[in-house]
């Protein structure tokens, strides 16, 4: 059991909390540095997409977990980002007094995919100013059904259905979009992602969404501008979430709207929910578990009896399944699980079950009358 | 201009079965606060059991209707008991997670039922494909089709059953009482639970009335549910807790949405609905009849 002494003020917003977080977490990151040297292609690709996941619940995580905005539409911010990926990197912008479109390089595509989709997410964010919890969530979805039907009619940029290909990028001769290079561009895109926030959530603006999160009048009366924050987190959210989505272009390396459905909204919202809300370590555990559960189904239906195991329903009931046990009897995820674990092991003998008893609370009315 | 009278009658049809969708979100969140999204799947669900009690088990229509609404009252109930109740208490979006993985669960189970599954059926009901014609065809023939025509009926009697349900009767008006304040309703000696089981399954069973009245329009099939999403911007046009919003929401979003299919370019009628909604939001986020509601510190 370690004991930690704060002897300054500082310590409080201190990224590491000790000094035994750089050891561990640096651990890992040679763990991870090393994986293409030693794991088959197939498993170097399936950690490349999880990178991706995590990047996109990264976002959704500052949205949802931090300040309590609920999304259900983030497959729109994703899917713009990915498109503006694909277009920009592809057939290029054609502007009406130009005569040859203008064809970018990755390195500025990439930064362009996420500042479009946090355009974006300042455009459905000011709406949001006025609303709050379930409206909130209705307008997103609203947002993400346009996005998805945009998507797939305006035909002359993004091809419709009948979908579109997504161009390799070369840097010299080394393919980047493939295999080991791509797998170190989305770790270094996570690690980026995951220090920034870090960075964000010990700052006042972090500070001050957690606040909104936990009470917008007591954030409000601490000074907290509501109108500001909540925009903000909305932009960096969905610019975040774009970035994911231009990653995941290259990965898929041929785009159609079907990927950005809300069926996909719905999937990255239990990503956060099953991973643990508020927490980053959160988003990687539920980019984990989405990645996870259809390859653990899969080995689970060998073993099932064939009448149930062939059903077309079987991998949704399982994750409605899950999600609703996560809600029910584990609200802090996957991570909050893992706290528990740790917190047994550090207090051996002496662990307590009431640590993290939930306080009783009763339903709180949002009405007046 | 008749071709446009025969396109508001197709658009208040299909915005009655929005309306009674909308109607089982209402009454939910008027009572409890809780947004059920999983409100189409208890309406598909509604629909499979007419499907087994007529089709498969061969009984008279109106029979197999009524039993299915009154399983789908049992279903409604139960789902409370079973699920929503333990999250009691928990933040809103808690118990919106909890509706959207009942969702998942219902849908793959309607697939995987055996004589259910993820084919598609209709149910033989009695209104024939013949309309019924208000201008005759001398005057250039506008004509409501039967299975319109038992929609809109069937939504009006269901509005004025509702009505008279929580106006006069003692438990409906225990539902308005714990609706206004649950506490209060409690210190007077209302169950506040089993007056929540109750809405839920009340709201269930007018789910099942909708898909009983929309499965000659779309036929059953296990992904029917998804229409329960069009009932969102029915929902919130109307106001998010009022009832006569709710009807007068979904006709309207019906109406809406047929007419942008015709007049406008393809795709338009998809997302003409949610266009709506979102404009409803930032322009009047109370709805038409919604009071306008301020936060309890």
């Amino acid at each position: 059991m370690r004991f930690l002494f704060k002897t300054s003020y500082e310590q409080d917003i201190n990224i590491a909390k000790h000094s035994g977080y750089y050891w561990s977490y640096g651990a890992l990151l040679l763990m991870v540095l090393a994986v293409p040297h030693f794991m088959e292609d197939y498993y170097v690709g399936q950690m490349t997409q999880l990178y991706i996941m995590a990047i996109a619940g990264v976002g959704l995580m500052l949205l949802s977990g931090y300040t309590g905005l609920i999304s259900l539409g983030h497959a729109a911010f994703f899917g713009i980002g990915a498109y503006t990926e694909a277009v920009l990197t592809g057939n290029g912008l054609q502007l009406p007094f130009m005569d040859e479109p203008l064809v970018f390089s990755f390195f500025v595509a990439f930064p362009m995919s996420g500042v479009l989709a946090a355009i974006a997410g300042i455009a459905i964010g000011i709406p949001a100013l006025r609303l709050t919890g379930i409206y909130l969530a209705i307008a997103t979805f609203a947002f993400a059904i346009i996005i998805e039907e945009v998507l797939s009619r305006w035909e002359s940029v993004t091809n419709g259905y009948t979908g579109l290909l997504v161009e390799s990028i070369y840097v010299g001769d080394l393919d980047l979009t493939d295999g080991t290079p791509f797998y170190y561009l989305c770790l270094g895109v996570l690690v980026a992602v995951i220090l920034f926030s870090l960075n964000l959530l010990r700052s006042a603006t972090g500070r001050a969404m957690m606040a909104v999160r936990d009470s917008e009048i007591s954030a409000q009366s601490m000074g907290v501008n509501l109108a500001q924050t909540k925009t903000l987190a909305f932009a960096l959210s969905a610019g975040i979430t774009g970035l994911a989505g231009a990653l995941f272009a290259h990965k898929l390396g041929f785009l159609s709207p079907e990927s950005f459905t809300v069926l996909q909204s719905l999937e990255l919202l239990v990503l956060v929910v099953v991973g643990g809300l508020g927490s980053l370590h959160g988003a990687v555990f539920g980019a984990m578990f989405v990645l996870a559960l259809p390859q653990a189904l899969a080995i689970m239906k060998d073993y099932l009896p064939h009448s149930i195991a062939e059903q077309p329903g079987f991998e949704p009931l399982i994750f409605g399944l899950i999600l609703i046990f996560f809600v029910v009897f584990e609200p802090l995820g996957i991570y909050g699980r893992w706290l528990k674990v740790k917190l047994y092991f550090q207090m051996f003998p002496l662990y307590k079950k009431a640590t993290f008893k939930r306080q009783k609370s009763y339903m709180k009315s949002e009405r007046l009358r | 201009m008749l071709e446009f009278l025969q396109l508001v009658i197709g658009g208040v049809s299909i915005g009655c079965i929005y309306a009674l969708v909308a109607l089982g979100f209402v009454l939910i969140y008027k009572a409890t606060e809780v947004v059920n999204f999983a409100q189409g799947e208890l309406l598909m669900l509604g629909a499979f059991l007419a499907y087994t009690f007529i089709s498969i088990f061969g009984w008279n229509y109106w029979v197999g209707a009524a039993a299915a609404i009154v399983c789908m009252f049992f279903v409604g109930n139960m789902v409370d008991r079973v699920v929503l109740r333990p999250v009691l208490g928990q933040p809103q979006f808690a118990i919106v997670m909890v509706t959207i993985g009942f969702g998942y669960v219902a849908r793959s189970v309607a697939g995987m039922m055996p004589g259910w599954g993820t084919e598609t059926y209709a149910i033989d009901t009695p209104f024939s494909g013949q309309g019924m014609q208000i201008i005759p065809e001398s005057m250039g023939a506008l004509v409501i089709a039967q299975t319109d025509l038992s929609v809109i009926v069937a939504t009006i009697l269901f509005c004025i059953v509702l009505y008279f349900f929580f106006t006069y009767t003692k438990l409906g008006v225990a539902m308005q009482a714990s609706s206004q304040n649950q506490l209060a309703s409690y210190y007077m000696g209302i169950p506040v639970k089993s007056v929540f089981s109750m809405i839920w399954g009340i709201s269930a069973a007018v789910a099942a009335a909708a898909g009983i009245l929309l499965a000659p329009t779309t036929l059953i099939d296990s992904n029917m549910g998804f229409i329960g999403l069009k009932a969102f911007p029915a929902a919130v046009l109307g106001g998010f807790g009022s009832i006569p919003g709710a009807v007068v929401g979904g006709i309207l979003i019906g109406i809406i949405e047929t007419l942008s299919g015709f007049y406008l370019p393809p795709g338009f009628k998809n997302v003409a609905a949610y266009v709506v909604l979102l404009v409803v939001l930032v322009v009047r986020p109370q709805g038409l009849f919604g009071e306008k509601t301020g936060k309890r510190v």
